[in-house]
């Protein structure tokens, strides 16, 4: 139907996205690649020579290397366990009648906005600060030793936060899925004599299926960059205790000023999230298709 | 009798939401009532009751000059929004009004950009930025924003976009419409909603974004994200200095964000989920 005028008109239009996209796409990764076969060293930068795989062997044997994938992936699980279940049960209750279900959703939805300096911060300092916090204070009130969350449990207390910020948004997605189930529907299963558990696992977990899944998907995206949230907080600690893959990246790079090493360990990073990403794109991917 | 039930229902429900939405928004409620306490009050123990005193808002600005990082954040996140918006508005507008064979894989490839882990693109990009010069700069900044959310503003104004009739467009050109006519009369009224639905949530995405602000920048085009993180370190008795900030930096947002929820749901889920 579309002329020929037309279609070189539509492509006009979408040079300038795509253009800009394949350039911001292509060059800092193929520079990656290029760097994570290489000696460099920004401390040393005359003396840039061919290194084969020792970057990737360096990362490698680190041992500081193992303990950042399994704490990226813990953070990831953790975050992902509190906020999906967390989320469910919220948006089940927030779906029922109650009186002032809008400001309960403003509330609820709140901690999504607080950017993450401020959030770790927060809870650092306000809540989780074992002389002054609140936590402190109510360990106190019962007659218990505060507890020294960073100290003790520093993982932990990194996922708190984290799942602090990510439940408000798995929750309104949640909330948006349960709130297009078919209310006949509901009634149907109602009169049939099905009781609550019976609905939510045949009629209602069924239908939010899709919903749960660009939850995961979404947020493992993110939560596999967790960065501001340790830096502000452990800074990696203590020893590599909170050092996740992207923490990890930027204390060789930045820290330890070798841009041979980071960038080996950036090409893992890829490689980590394309998995994630493949399966990503499928999910999109067939919703286009309706 | 049903309705009796029904009736405590809903009293347990209204109960219970309220006590977890209470507690899940307690760290920032505390926050901005820290915020109006002394610093000496900040630390006494726990109080629901702030003295009102605006001592700590007066020392952040004359103590860190808080109004730099301020503008700096409303500069960045605001350019970024609108020159995404102007490369993203002609692309979308075509993908939904002229859409070829290819655009599905268009649109794919371009939510693929966006799966590239930040920290993975660290090296070249701080190494760019420092041999051109964009290095603690708002462009450099700006820049880098734009093409952070560049995937996202075309796929949220595509998901608008698509929803426009394209039958509207058939009846003013029979109707004797002119082109011109026909973007300002027609298409543009019914356009606008979703661009400004695109602006808002992008302009929380830039205000928020914590890695490369952080990691770009030094004191010059420091926004309030590498602001707020220069507080990690304890200076002394900070606690309500530290509320403050915090107050000043998120309130903005937080209220564009409430008025946003819907659009969230959909500019995040990439359409997925309505």
């Amino acid at each position: 139907m579309a002329t020929k005028q037309t279609r070189s008109l539509a492509r006009l239009m979408m040079a300038p996205s795509v253009i800009l996209l394949l350039i911001w796409m292509i060059v800092p990764l193929a520079m990656t690649l290029w760097f994570s076969f290489q000696n460099y060293n920004l401390l040393n930068p005359g003396n840039v020579s061919f290194a084969g795989l020792f970057n990737y062997q360096f990362f490698y044997t680190d041992p500081a290397f193992f303990t950042s994938i399994r704490n990226t992936l813990v953070i990831v699980v953790g975050v992902l366990l509190i906020t999906v279940i967390g989320g469910i049960l919220l948006a089940l209750l927030l779906d029922q009648p109650m009186f002032g279900q809008g400001i309960v959703r403003i509330l609820v939805i709140s901690p999504f906005f607080v950017m993450p300096p401020v959030a770790a911060l927060v809870w650092k300092n306000m809540i989780m600060h074992p002389g002054y916090g609140v936590l402190a204070d109510i360990n106190r009130f019962l007659g218990l030793q505060p507890v020294d969350w960073f100290a003790q449990y520093p993982l932990f207390s990194i996922i708190l936060i984290v799942a602090w910020q990510w439940l408000p948004f798995a929750t309104l997605i949640l909330l948006t899925a349960l709130q297009s189930l078919d209310v006949e529907q509901k009634e149907a299963a109602e009169m049939d004599g099905a009781n609550f558990l019976n609905r939510f696992w045949y009629l209602t977990l069924p239908h939010m299926a899709r919903a749960i899944t660009v939850v995961i998907l979404i947020q493992t995206i993110f939560l596999l960059g967790i960065y501001a949230e340790i830096l502000v907080t452990t800074n990696g600690g203590p020893g590599y205790a909170t050092t996740n893959l992207p923490f990890l990246i930027y204390r060789t790079a930045l820290l330890g000023y070798d841009v041979g090493g980071a960038s080996a360990g950036g090409i893992i990073a890829v490689v980590l999230a394309n998995i994630v990403a493949f399966f990503l794109m499928r999910a999109v991917g067939r919703n286009l298709d309706k | 009798m049903a309705r009796a039930v029904t009736t405590r229902h809903k009293t347990i429900a209204t109960i219970a939401a309220w006590a977890v939405a209470l507690l899940i928004f307690f760290p920032i409620a505390y926050t901005i009532i820290t915020s109006f306490k002394s610093e000496t009050e900040a630390i006494a123990g726990f109080n629901l009751i702030p003295s009102g005193t605006l001592e700590s808002y007066q020392a952040v600005q004359s103590q860190n000059d808080y109004f730099k990082p301020f503008m700096n954040s409303v500069i960045i996140a605001v350019g970024s929004t609108l020159l995404a918006l102007l490369v993203a508005i002609p692309a979308a507008w075509s993908m939904a009004f002229s859409p070829t064979n290819r655009t599905k894989d268009v649109l794919m490839w371009m939510l693929s950009t966006k799966m590239m882990p930040a920290v993975a693109v660290l090296v070249p990009i701080y190494l760019i930025f420092r041999d051109t010069g964009l290095l603690d700069t708002r462009t450099g900044l700006t820049i880098m924003l734009m093409l952070i959310n560049l995937p996202i503003v075309v796929w949220m104004l595509y998901t608008y976009f698509r929803e426009i009739p394209g039958e509207i467009l058939e009846a003013a050109r029979m109707d004797g419409a002119s082109l011109w006519n026909e973007i300002v009369h027609v298409l543009t009224p019914m356009a606008v909603p979703g661009i400004a639905s695109t602006l808002l949530l992008n302009i929380i995405l830039a205000w928020n974004e914590a890695f490369w602000t952080i990691r770009l920048t030094t004191a010059n085009a420091a926004p309030l994200t590498a602001f707020i993180a220069s507080f990690s370190s304890p200076q002394g008795l900070f606690w309500a200095k530290l509320s403050a900030a915090s107050t000043l930096a998120i309130a903005p947002i937080l209220v564009m964000g409430w008025f946003s929820q819907r659009q969230l749901v959909r500019g995040l889920t990439f359409g997925a989920v309505k």
